[in-house]
């Protein structure tokens, strides 16, 4: 479909998508949540009781604004003569899921084993990964990176930063 | 001359060992997020913010607004000698910045960018000095109409002034009211937006959305730019220092005139950015040697660094004097204040003097202890960019996961923060302002309060925002500002329909 649109460049300069269909998709998807907000505020109610505007007053109106902002939005992208352009080529995609997916199971392994022990994960997997850095260099650092962490927050500030196994076993 | 005395006393409660050697961890924090891609300004504040709930609000703020002015000097590093921005705010210093790096000026250019913002931040600190206490003193007669009407005027002023397209900036301001409104209605105590969620009935906490939208955005920006950093070496010896110095005195009208312009653009929340690109503008436009431009003339550092600075400092003006602030990282220190249990607004000059002028003291040392500071680590944070990548990403990771943790000590906090990375990183490419949400997620309870508050007195009648002389003009040049683009060209078009008459 919108990767046609270059169909001379290198597989990786491909687009994956086109700037309007995110565009124009981002802005459906706003007027649909101002939407379901006004809906929301509405039954909070949004008229006049004795002490003042009721709760859903404010922002009730706040969506119906952001509701036309967003149909604007979508007449824009329909019109909009960039639009063309890729949104993001293959390579960049892939550039750019090569940190967010380490960052999602991250943020997963921070619940099973605490914020020490993922960090520690994260650090020294994208160092041999992605920055094809020696096992020993990357160990190191994730361990140096990771005891600073752990003194600056949890000893010096005693911010308590969630646990994990690891930890229990040290009695911390 | 009260002023000058309550100055004195802010130089007073600021020398001690402890505030000194915050101040310096702040300017040293705040270079190396300067320079860092994917950690900036905002987001850097909001990170170590949670580290400061302990501390007394004064050092406090002394060293986040250090780590503020650490960053504008830290931003310019990477422009000159990388040519990559690594802040909005200094990417007209690239124009003339990387062509001297090239031409074997890189130490003139780096101390010229950091005279200029030491200068351009000292301008807008002799402002606040003077300026700010009188404008609190004015606004403590402020009611909730006259509150509304002001931020109303920031509001619009962001749509009015903004670069970006009006739905855009539209949208992103009322992305932030809506964000602010979830959870617990401040005055009803009904329930609003939370579907039935626990985790919602906080709320959304600014600081998880400020490190998401830029901290997380940025990094995924960045990797999808595959950046490797090939850099021009400098290290700045004295002699350059001084020489270029020698210089500067002949650039005073440049220095001035941006100076001039970042802080009506500080003030008004025009913003850094916006300012920055001014300042290089008119500099050329008022230079004889136009095409010198782009290919490493001195003065196009000058401009545009004096300029960006000036702003940022001079934001932080209405957010002293009335609780309002002009940037978003300003607007995170505002959201500091609430943390430590001030009470942002005009009192602040009357109930915590301590405060407010201990942090205005530090403006003069910190931007004083930054260009020292700035100037002899060079090498290091040059260094530091040669670091690859893969290292310092998820370096960054992890300390957004701490910050965004630490603020409620909530792990559906770090999934927030996720879920605002990809936000934001959607809304930079598609050219949504992130600012504008940040200051209204900000703002949004106490412009929702003022603004009922309002309505409540006036049993609900609009006429309350025109009911004196004053609320009316800043309502009038709040409606001003949001139609002066169509305003700029309709006088554009009665002027445009003249011409060929006269001529």
């Amino acid at each position: 479909m919108s990767a046609d649109l270059h169909p001379s460049d290198a597989p990786d300069d491909r687009a994956v998508i086109s700037r309007r269909t995110v565009d124009l998709s981002v802005s459906v998807l706003l007027f649909l949540i101002a939407m379901a907000l006004a809906y929301d505020n509405w039954q909070v109610g949004i008229a006049w009781a004795p002490d003042g505007p009721e709760a859903g007053y404010f922002p009730f109106y706040l969506c119906m604004i952001m509701g036309v902002a967003a149909l604007v939005g979508v007449a824009r992208s329909l019109t909009d003569p960039g639009g063309q352009d890729g949104f993001v080529t293959r390579g960049q995609a892939r550039r750019v899921m090569q940190v967010f997916v380490p960052t999602l199971i991250f943020v997963a392994l921070i619940q099973v084993l605490g914020i020490y022990v993922a960090s520690f994960i994260l650090v020294s997997g994208f160092m041999i990964w992605l920055g094809k850095a020696p096992v020993w260099k990357a160990l190191l650092t994730a361990a140096i990176f990771t005891a600073f962490m752990f003194y600056v927050f949890d000893v010096q500030f005693t911010v308590l930063m969630p646990k994990g196994p690891l930890e229990a076993a040290f009695g911390l | 001359m009260d002023a000058l005395l309550s100055l004195m006393h802010g130089f007073e409660v600021l020398l001690t060992f402890d505030k000194m050697l915050l101040m310096l961890v702040g300017i040293t924090l705040g270079i190396l997020v300067g320079v860092l891609p994917g950690l900036g300004g905002p987001n850097g504040v909001a990170i170590l913010l949670p580290l400061t709930f302990s501390m007394d609000p004064t050092s406090a703020i002394v060293m986040l607004s250090c780590l503020y002015w650490g960053a504008l000097f830290g931003g310019a590093i990477t422009s000159i000698l990388f040519n990559i921005p690594g802040e909005a705010w200094s990417v007209a210093t690239t124009f003339d910045g990387y062509p001297m790096a090239q031409k074997g000026q890189a130490a003139e250019a780096l101390t010229a960018a950091f005279t200029a913002s030491f200068v351009g931040s000292l301008f807008a600190v002799l402002l606040i000095t003077f300026l700010a206490p009188s404008i609190a003193e004015f606004a403590i007669w402020f009611g909730p109409p006259e509150f509304f009407a002001v931020y109303l005027l920031t509001f619009c002023s962001f749509v009015g002034l903004g670069r970006e397209a009006k739905h855009k900036i539209v949208i992103s301001l009322i992305v932030g009211f809506l964000l602010a409104a979830v959870g617990m209605d401040t005055v009803s105590g009904q329930l609003r937006m939370t579907y039935g969620s626990v985790e919602l009935l906080r709320g959304f906490d600014f600081l998880v959305a400020v490190i998401g939208l830029f901290g997380i955005s940025e990094i995924l920006l960045t990797m999808e730019d595959q950046l490797a950093f090939k850099g021009q070496k400098a290290v700045i010896r004295m002699r350059v220092v001084w020489e270029t110095w020698k210089t500067l005195p002949r650039y005073w009208v440049t220095l001035l005139r941006s100076s001039i312009i970042g802080c009506w653009l500080g003030i008004t929340p025009g913003g850094a950015i916006a300012a920055s690109f001014m300042g290089y503008n008119l500099a050329k436009r008022f230079a004889r040697d136009k095409e010198g431009f782009g290919q490493g003339r001195i003065d196009g550092v000058l401009a545009p660094e004096t300029a960006a600075h000036a702003a940022g400092t001079s934001a932080l003006l209405p957010m002293l004097a009335l609780g309002i602030p002009g940037s978003g990282t300003a607007a995170v220190l505002l959201g500091g204040l609430m943390v430590w249990g001030l009470q942002p607004g005009p009192l602040l000059f009357t109930e915590h003097a301590d405060f407010v002028w201990g942090l205005i003291a530090s403006m003069y040392l910190g931007n004083i202890a930054g260009l020292i500071i700035v100037l002899a680590t060079v090498p290091l944070f040059a260094a530091v960019l040669r670091v690859p990548f893969a290292t310092i990403a998820p370096m960054i990771i992890v300390s957004c996961a701490v910050g965004a943790f630490a603020v409620q000590n909530a792990m559906f906090d770090i999934w927030l923060m996720l879920a605002f990375g990809v936000v934001g990183y959607v809304f930079k490419k598609l050219d949504y302002p992130l600012a504008p949400l940040v200051l209204a997620l900000v703002l949004g309870d106490k412009a929702e309060d003022a603004f009922r508050q309002a309505m409540i007195g006036a049993r609900g009648n609009m006429g309350v925002f025109w009911s004196n002389g004053l609320v009316g003009t800043i309502t009038t040049l709040a409606l001003l500002m949001l139609f002066w683009p169509v305003i700029m060209k309709l006088v554009g078009l009665v002027r445009g329909g003249r011409a060929p008459r006269t001529a």
